[in-house]
């Protein structure tokens, strides 16, 4: 009872203003189209049954242990290859399916199980045959297995229009050890992947607050270079170093056969471009702890290390527990370099990718539900465990400058560590632009500029796609997330929870998944109905890069509007503006910053990602990434340097522009404030 | 200046929130009545929480009622949004716009009126005169102090002429001094306007000096409103009387209630008394006000007492007694040449029967 007529009064002047409604209405539907429906139809899909399938996968049983042309008159063989004809022709769609053949078919196949059915001996004959051709199988098909067969391709021909709730995937998917293992890497790499970022961004930071030290460029080189370049350049370089032509494995030591493809390569690739983020987390709550707390321990007669581990460690835990999941997720999310430097190691999301080609939509939507799960689970505990703990222990502001340790023997090991790592990862972003101006890297190492020129003279579609998609990605989700933070900090409304959760429930879906989610949700249109088909669009392209980057752009605009009085908002109000006019006079210009900043972080994040769009890219639209690992693929890496360094140069080029944007911006503002003055 | 100055009317008014905690309803106003006049200058006052702010913002609209009805002038506005009010505030924190200078923030509700450009400029020059900021136009709020960025905020919404002028404790951001120089600031610009002014405070001398009206708040309801001479003087209760002002409580027996004034009787002494409210019957018992500054101290007088505090305050002395177990505080203005008591002294309360008040 209570509340309920303000609450009517609310939800009036709401609807009085058709615009805010209009921005509510567009959100939803956004994020229930782009972000719920798509997953929503993988998770659907994984417990489906997919009967054209499972006539293909069944018959496929049969067919492919025939080898005696005797055994092709057989009854079993006969129906295992209509039935899979049947299934095949079933598959094309209901508009392009030959229907005179297919009766033909049904009949075959009702004829062949009638007589299957009737007659006992037929099996038994068959079995013989068939496993006395195929001696060296180790496991002869019994009779109740075949049995199973012919029963489970009965149910599938008769119910092959409709679809039924089954567990069968994920039955198959959890007895199948190929599977498991590769779920199993999975989340190894990840909690080591995850330690090792959280460890050495620990350092980094740690020594940046904390040691008197002179390296600090090189921190902000270091944290900058992941942000402008494509996930895999660093699995790039790692090859060209370390593979078998590798530049010190070959040419230097002379290592005939070094393999850097495996686990421990993806890993030395994550880690290197995973801890720059752990250490600007770490950077950032370091800062918050106020010194007195430190210097009071000291104080009171503890040592250096006694501080560090009575204070500052239990301080820290959480941010570090955040540090290492976030990690752990971007490890589990990382597509390209398992890809690129894999081998034989196979993760989950490059196990979808390489799955997704057997055409069994059913599998591959499973294993990207459990990829999503993974994820899911991790984020939540980040989300709704870490915060809210780091949130209790580091609340306000470092009251001073801290003392900066000058002690040799803290100093010197510290900041040979950073080096080394340092000018490690410098190196081999370095190698990039580096290796673009070789002829043939690993053969012919005579300097040539001919790569840049190929790049743009053969085929610059990618280049100009890929930008004009991110562009135009960024330029929707810096709106769109500026009226989402603005609806979720500033409105009351139905559905307000929903639009935060699932605005920023996108952060915790792994590129793969996204990409495969909106593949099954568009290829046939919404709900398989033919309408909004799509797949093979450049709409579906950018909204898969609008999706990634909206979590981001929102919390940044959230923090900053959380920033403003809201009496500055509420003045303009009373003054008489409505919400439209409130939102671009007086809000939009003072989250302006964040608005720029979204712009830029979509532009670089669309422009790099890989692992959501492989599976929406069409001939009509090619991007530089999946042109670039189809290039190393060809073992091109001079040319695919080439890519990546101009890839590098146009991110650099954007965020540089961007700030020169803003700065100017700010100094206008100073000039017309001294002009005040005077 | 052309504004239609409007009343404002409050019928049942209550907001309910649900408190976090215990998720049980919590009422921050308490179905109140109010009736404003047009031109009135009225001042919420009240402790914190007591609901005066929350009224403040339902009738500004940034709060829907949950109860009852909100008027201004003759129009019901209970369902319009802020915006479509006719009422303009001032608030604590000024919410000046930090992106824009002082004409355009002063400019800012007359360009959403869709005034041409030269009415605008004369307007905000005329504006910006009036409270004293000729000159700053293009500075902007950071390059201003509290007490500029205070008449920015005032001439904001003074422009827009708006029916109803509201304050949301304006001046709790500034120095004594500077408080003390605006709120006279206000309440000459109010009077030459002629506007009707809705003013929340916490601060008593803040409300006696710029107010037509005092409006007491506690705990959602409306514990007084008055003049604030009747406040001071003859407040309804004792949360009204220890709020505004110091207040020393007897409990006292009414004997009778005479043409002039009342007898009352403090363990079997009787005294003269102001008269009290209708509603206290003759025989019954009732609380005796006394104000600090209105009791003296004698070496005869109508209650003996004891000394327990004498402190020298510089403009007074500083007393506290003991009447029987009750302790009673006053001030002897301007002690020089008169006898000054010491702790332990056996003396007497003296006071006259206006200086009382029986409630």
């Amino acid at each position: 009872m209570a509340s309920t007529k303000s609450r009517q009064l609310e939800r009036k002047k709401l609807l009085a203003d058709p615009v805010m409604m209009f921005a509510i209405i567009l959100v939803m539907a956004f994020l229930l189209l782009f972000v719920v429906y798509p997953l929503f139809t993988i998770l659907t899909q994984s417990f489906e049954t997919d009967y054209p399938n499972t006539l293909i996968s069944q018959s496929q049983r049969i067919t492919s242990r025939v080898r005696d042309g005797a055994l092709k008159d057989s009854p079993f063989y006969r129906l295992a290859n209509n039935c899979n004809a049947y299934a095949t022709e079933f598959k094309k769609g209901a508009e392009r399916r030959d229907t005179i053949r297919m009766a033909e078919l049904g009949e075959l196949i009702e004829t062949d199980f009638a007589l299957i059915h009737e007659d006992r001996a037929l099996t038994e004959h068959f079995l013989s045959l068939l496993n006395a051709s195929f001696s060296e199988d180790a496991t002869p098909l019994g009779e109740n297995a075949l049995l199973d067969i012919v029963n489970q391709l009965k149910v599938a021909y008769e119910n092959i229009g409709e679809t039924h709730f089954t567990l069968e995937v994920y039955l198959s998917l959890f007895t199948n050890r190929r599977f498991l293992k590769v779920v199993g890497n999975t989340l190894l790499l990840g909690a080591i992947s995850g330690l090792c970022s959280t460890l050495i961004g620990f350092l980094f930071a740690y020594v940046d607050t904390y040691v008197r030290t002179r390296m600090r460029g090189i921190f902000k080189v270091i944290s900058m270079l992941p942000i402008v370049s494509p996930p895999f350049v660093l699995s790039l370089s790692m090859i060209m170093i370390f593979g078998r032509k590798g530049l010190i494995t070959y040419h230097l030591l002379g290592i005939k056969n070094a393999n850097i493809y495996g686990m421990h390569g993806i890993l030395i690739v994550q880690i290197l471009t995973f801890f720059p983020v752990a250490y600007l987390m770490l950077k950032g709550l370091l800062g918050n702890i106020d010194p007195s707390l430190e210097e009071s321990a000291r104080n009171m007669g503890a040592s250096r290390w006694r501080v560090f581990r009575d204070v500052t460690l239990p301080l820290l835990l959480p941010g570090l527990g955040n540090a290492f999941l976030v990690s752990f997720i971007e490890s589990v999310a990382d597509f390209t370099n398992p890809i690129m430097i894999g081998g034989d190691f196979n993760t989950l999301a490059a196990y979808i990718y390489m799955q997704i080609s057997n055409f069994d939509t059913r599998s591959s939507s499973g294993m990207a539900v459990i990829l999503l799960t993974i994820s899911m689970v991790l984020f939540v505990i980040m989300k709704y465990v870490l915060e809210r703990r780091s949130v209790a222990t580091l609340t306000g502001k470092a009251s001073r400058m801290r003392m900066q340790i000058e002690d040799a023997s803290v100093r010197i090991p510290t900041t040979l560590l950073c080096s080394l790592v340092g000018v490690f990862v410098i190196a081999m972003y370095a190698m990039v632009p580096v290796g673009a101006c070789f002829k043939l890297w690993g053969k012919d190492f005579s300097f040539t500029l001919r790569h840049f020129a190929n790049v743009f003279g053969r085929d610059t579609k990618p280049f100009v796609d890929s930008l004009y998609l991110s562009l135009t990605a960024a330029v929707i989700t810096s709106v769109l997330s500026m009226i989402i933070a603005y609806l979720i900090v500033k409105k009351r409304f139905l559905g307000k929870r929903f639009m935060e959760f699932s605005t920023m429930f996108a952060m915790a879906v792994p590129g793969t998944v996204l990409g495969i989610s909106l593949l099954r949700g568009y290829i046939t249109g919404i709900f398989r109905s033919g309408f909004m088909v799509l797949v093979g669009t450049s709409a579906i392209i950018i909204i898969a890069f609008v999706v990634r980057s909206l979590p981001i752009g929102t919390r940044s605009a959230v923090a900053a509007l959380n920033q403003i009085d809201k009496s500055i908002e509420e003045s303009a109000y009373d003054l008489g503006a409505g919400s439209v006019k409130v939102f671009t006079s007086v809000t939009l210009p003072l989250i302006s910053d964040s608005f720029f900043s979204s712009l830029v972080s979509t532009f670089a994040r669309s422009i790099t990602a890989t692992s959501a769009v492989i599976f929406l890219i069409s001939a009509r639209f090619q991007l530089i990434t999946p042109q670039i690992m189809t290039v190393v693929d060809r073992g091109q890496y001079s040319i695919a340097c080439a890519y990546a360094t101009l890839m590098m140069f146009i991110v650099y080029f954007a965020i540089a522009l961007m700030n020169i944007l803003v700065n100017s911006m700010k100094r206008s503002r100073r000039v017309k404030e001294l002009k005040a003055e005077a | 200046m052309s504004n239609v100055k409007k009343g404002v009317r409050l019928q049942g008014v209550s907001k309910i929130y649900l408190d976090p905690k215990t998720s049980k309803p919590f009422r921050a106003v308490d179905s109140i009545d109010l009736d404003i006049k047009p031109g009135d200058f009225v001042t919420l006052l009240g402790p914190s929480g007591c609901g005066k702010t929350t009224t403040l913002r339902m009738i500004a609209g940034f709060e829907s009622p949950d109860e009852g009805e909100i008027y201004l002038g003759d129009e019901a506005i209970n369902a319009l949004p802020p915006n479509k009010r006719d009422t303009a505030m001032v608030f604590q924190s000024y919410a000046l716009f930090p992106h824009l200078n002082i004409f355009d923030n002063v400019a800012y509700g007359l360009k959403l009126r869709g005034l041409p450009k030269s009415e605008v400029r004369s307007k905000v020059f005329d504006m910006l005169k009036l409270v004293g900021l000729e000159g700053m136009e293009n500075r902007y709020t950071n390059q201003l102090s509290g007490g500029q960025q205070q008449r920015v905020a005032l001439a904001r919404a003074l422009i827009v002429e708006p029916g109803v002028l509201l304050f949301d404790e304006p001046l709790s951001n500034l120095d004594a001094k500077l408080r003390v120089y605006m709120r006279t600031e206000i309440r000459r610009i109010q009077q030459q306007f002629g506007i009707t002014a809705i003013y929340v405070t916490h601060d008593q001398s803040e409300a006696m000096s710029i107010s037509d009206q005092i409006i007491i708040m506690d705990k959602g309801i409306i514990a007084q409103m008055g003049t604030p001479q009747e406040i001071y003087h003859s407040p309804a209760s004792e949360f009204v009387a220890d709020f505004i002002g110091e207040a020393n409580f007897l409990k006292v027996k009414l004997e009778e209630v005479g043409q002039e004034h009342s007898t009352v009787s403090l363990d079997g002494i009787r005294f003269p008394a102001k008269k009290p409210a209708a509603s206290i019957a003759p025989g019954g018992s009732c609380t005796l006000m006394l104000r600090p500054e209105g009791v003296r101290l004698a070496d005869t007088g109508i209650l003996p007492c004891r000394v327990v505090l004498s402190c020298f305050m510089g403009s007074y002395q500083n007393y506290h007694v003991m009447v029987g177990e009750t302790l009673v505080r006053l001030e002897d203005a301007h002690p020089v040449g008169r006898r000054v008591y010491k702790e332990g002294d056996q003396v007497y309360l003296d006071f006259s029967p206006v200086d009382t008040h029986l409630m």
